[in-house]
């Protein structure tokens, strides 16, 4: 049975304008921009340059130590390669694609003759060549956790909970795709060697469990549907593993720690379609929403589509508009252009034109301690917040702050609208900082002493 | 078709958006729920209750709008803290306290209590009780005279001629539950509030009710009132002065500040752990306090006195309460203890 995390927060889901809007397939873009840093870890090399002509599916980007492959998501011309702004903020290496609306797929996609024969080994290998990463945001590379967690892991989850406000993306692949979700599940049961898969959903998408559980019936799979009761932020990952086994993972652990793997419907999804049809990740379900949307819709577009192309289709932007994200309003990115591509992270693009934010101007703590209540891995962003703008590096570490994932719950529920969790990613920062200064001053002082021994000798 | 290149985006850090609460909306609550208490006391003490009341608020506004004007600070009075201080202030005043006295008092509280210490949430004692001790030791006669439940105060002017009584607490503290019950006063008075006291403690009904809806909106949590209150009722039942145990606990209970301390001025939250086990411990701290000066003091009353003292303590309840770390569970912990 479902459990409670710690903590948390009850925004208001937003999620009516879009949650029945099936997903459409938007118009093929004039051109796609693809950035070489798409997932967590270092950014690809490109194996194209301008002129050479790509087809849908090939791999134009590999990966170099944690990460994953990149594939051209239309076919056509490579016009560019070279720095574009992207959705991380800054710029990042990227292939510009011209497309030539022919969408020939590449020979390198070939459909495994009898997927369910494959080995775990194989498996894992489609997945990594597909370039699959956490859809849901996270973009940490499918295959190392899967490799990593095989042995360790006995409980698979499927992070349906979808609890940031605004997007139905994972939603309305349950109620569209079931069979890619249920199947997806069931390779990963294989690959884990697990009998049992469950998917936590939060309770706000009855029609998604629904679907699911029709599929689960129609093919026997292994696969439990748990109902979580809707709060934010359920869909971290720490947070789902505890809703769901009770059990809580370690300061600076992975879920694997306490037996668990988390993946994202839309990441199963993805896993289902590189095993069975060998197609790698060159689509991307994006909600584009938001108080500044004229008409908000659900849309599967290719990787490095404009965003400009995105909320186009959705009629444009009404007037005021003061914000851009990319994810959802809790975690995502605020960005300072439209000029950006939907990247395999991108799972919303919110524009809002209202008093979302809420600014004051001269914030004053009021010791409420709301947000020690509402903060999921029990911190006390009070104390953190007078720390981190002092620059009390020690104090900082002692209050744990590496422990807080930034999910902005006690930014939200702060009724003195501090900018909490904007200054622990400050803080972290400094944290970071004062831990690599000191170490270098350790090495040196011991090369030091170490010189000087010599000398003596 | 919108001109994606000349957007006006505005790029801060996540998140976007923010719960609809916030501090104006906090005070305002607290306003509300301190408002059956006001129009009873009112109807007990007649309009003078008000007046006094406004009196206090506009005294705490001022100070707070001047200290803040002179020290060229940015203007929070839209923050409305300043006015649950002063209604608070008023509340714990007896209806014949002169306006002068709340003027002085009203500086303490706000000027001394609050702004000196960096305003709203800074302050470590309670504003509110700052000003009335500073009231008490200055116009210990004036702060010491209670009306008669339902006698006629004058609006302004002296109230020499206001029929007095002592309250329920002068014969608590002499042991004297027997003399009470005696002059005629009944649970039902002590409950509903026909009885004599300062402006806002008289009704535990009202209070009560203020309490639930501060709990109801979550503007405050449960520990602090409870921990205090559970306090107060064991220690009473524990030592009871007189034969009748429960009577004399319920007389506790209901009588004096206790209901009006422990809903609306223990539960500050500049002065109160921020912990949910430091409020329950602060809250116990409180109840603890109370009772010791109320058996052992020479004041009748404790709450004021109590409160004062576990603020002064919260610093240190938050320096050694932390929350269980996320992932360490309790028995890692004695593991790793043994290790």
């Amino acid at each position: 049975m479902a459990q409670a995390f710690f903590g948390g927060v009850h925004p208001h889901d937003m999620k009516a304008a879009t949650n029945e809007k099936a997903i459409e397939q938007l118009a093929p873009p004039a051109e796609v921009v693809i950035p070489m840093s798409m997932h967590f870890g270092a950014p690809c090399a490109p194996l194209v340059k301008a002129g050479d002509h790509v087809k849908v599916g090939q791999k134009i980007g590999e990966f170099r130590g944690l990460g994953a492959p990149i594939h051209a998501s239309v076919s056509g011309t490579v016009k560019a390669v070279e720095p574009r702004p992207y959705s991380m903020g800054g710029n990042m290496t990227a292939i510009v694609i011209e497309n030539d609306m022919k969408n020939e797929l590449s020979e390198e996609i070939k459909a495994p003759a009898n997927p369910s024969a494959l080995t775990v080994e194989e498996m894992v290998e489609i997945v990594k060549e597909a370039g699959i990463v956490g859809m849901g945001g996270a973009t940490f590379p499918t295959h190392v956790k899967i490799s990593g967690g095989i042995g360790k892991v006995d409980t698979v989850i499927i992070n349906g909970a979808e609890c940031e406000p605004y997007i139905t993306g994972d939603h309305r692949a349950m109620l569209e795709r079931p069979e890619e979700v249920i199947g997806g599940a069931i390779y990963l049961a294989k690959m884990f060697g697990v009998d049992k898969v469950v998917i936590g959903v939060e309770d706000n998408k009855r029609d998604g469990i629904d679907a699911m559980n029709r599929v689960i019936a129609e093919k026997h799979a292994p696969v439990v549907v748990e109902p979580l009761r809707c709060r934010y932020p359920q869909g971290g990952e720490k947070q789902l593993c505890q809703a769901v086994t009770g059990k809580q993972v370690p300061p600076g652990g992975l879920p694997s720690a306490i037996g668990c793997a988390v993946f994202n419907i839309n990441t199963t999804c993805a896993i289902y379609r590189a095993i069975t049809q060998g197609m790698p990740v060159v689509t991307k379900v994006v909600t584009v929403s938001g108080s500044g949307v004229i008409d908000p819709k659900n849309l599967e577009c290719p990787i490095g589509t404009p965003v400009a192309n995105l909320l186009d289709a959705c009629g444009g932007l009404k007037d005021g508009t003061y914000k851009l994200i990319a994810g959802g309003p809790m975690m995502g990115m605020a960005q300072y252009t439209a000029d950006i591509p939907v990247a395999k992270g991108t799972g919303a693009v919110l524009a809002f034109c209202e008093n979302e934010e809420q600014t004051v101007e001269h914030p004053q703590c009021i010791r409420c301690g709301k947000c020690v209540s509402v903060c999921p891995v029990k911190l006390e962003p009070l104390f953190m917040y007078q720390y981190a703008s002092k620059g009390m590096t020690e104090e900082l570490n002692a209050a744990n702050i590496m422990d807080c994932m930034e999910c902005g719950a006690c930014s939200y529920i702060c009724p003195a609208r501090i900018h909490l969790t904007h200054m622990f990613k400050t803080g972290k920062q400094l944290v970071k900082d004062k831990a690599a200064a000191d170490k270098a001053a350790a090495e040196k002082a011991a090369a030091l002493a170490d010189k000087t021994q010599k000398k003596e000798a | 078709m919108t001109d994606y290149k000349n957007l006006k985006l505005i790029a801060t850090s996540s998140p976007h958006i923010r719960a609809a609460e916030n501090t104006r909306s906090i005070m305002l609550d607290v306003i509300i729920a301190m408002l059956p208490a006001l129009v009873y006391a009112v109807w007990a003490f007649g309009l003078r209750a008000l007046t006094v009341t406004c009196a206090s608020v506009i005294f705490c506004m001022a100070w707070e709008w001047v200290y803040r004007k002179l020290m060229k600070k940015n203007q929070a009075v839209g923050d409305l803290s300043a006015v649950v201080t002063g209604m608070l202030l008023a509340f714990v005043c007896p209806v014949g306290v002169t306006y002068f006295a709340l003027f002085v008092g009203s500086f303490f509280s706000i000027v001394v209590a609050k702004q000196l210490f960096g305003g709203i949430g800074k302050n470590f004692v309670n504003p509110a009780l700052v000003g009335r001790a500073m009231m008490v030791a200055s116009f210990a006669g004036n702060m010491t005279t209670w009306a008669k439940f339902q006698a006629t105060s004058h609006l302004f002017g002296s109230n020499a001629d206001t029929v007095t009584a002592a309250t329920p607490m002068a014969y608590l503290h002499t042991n004297n539950l027997q003399g009470l019950l005696d002059s005629g006063v009944t649970m039902t008075d002590m409950f509903l509030g026909r009885i004599g006291g300062s402006i806002g403690e008289i009704s535990a009904l009202m209070l009560i009710a203020g309490g639930i809806y501060l709990l109801a909106r979550k503007v405050i949590s449960w520990q602090t009132p409870v921990g205090y209150i559970a306090t107060v009722v064991v220690l009473t039942l524990i030592f009871p002065r007189g034969n009748d145990a429960i009577t004399w606990m319920l007389f506790n209970l209901l009588g004096g500040g206790l209901l009006l301390g422990a809903f609306f001025m223990a539960t500050d939250y500049a002065t109160s752990p921020v912990t949910p086990t430091g409020q329950l411990i602060y809250g116990i701290g409180c109840g603890l306090i109370t009772i010791f000066i109320r058996y052992f003091g020479s004041y009748n009353e404790g709450v004021c006195y109590s409160i004062l003292v576990m603020n002064l303590l919260t610093a240190l309840i938050d320096k050694y309460v932390k929350p269980q770390r996320f992932g360490v569970v309790k028995s890692d912990k004695k593991e790793a203890a043994s290790k």
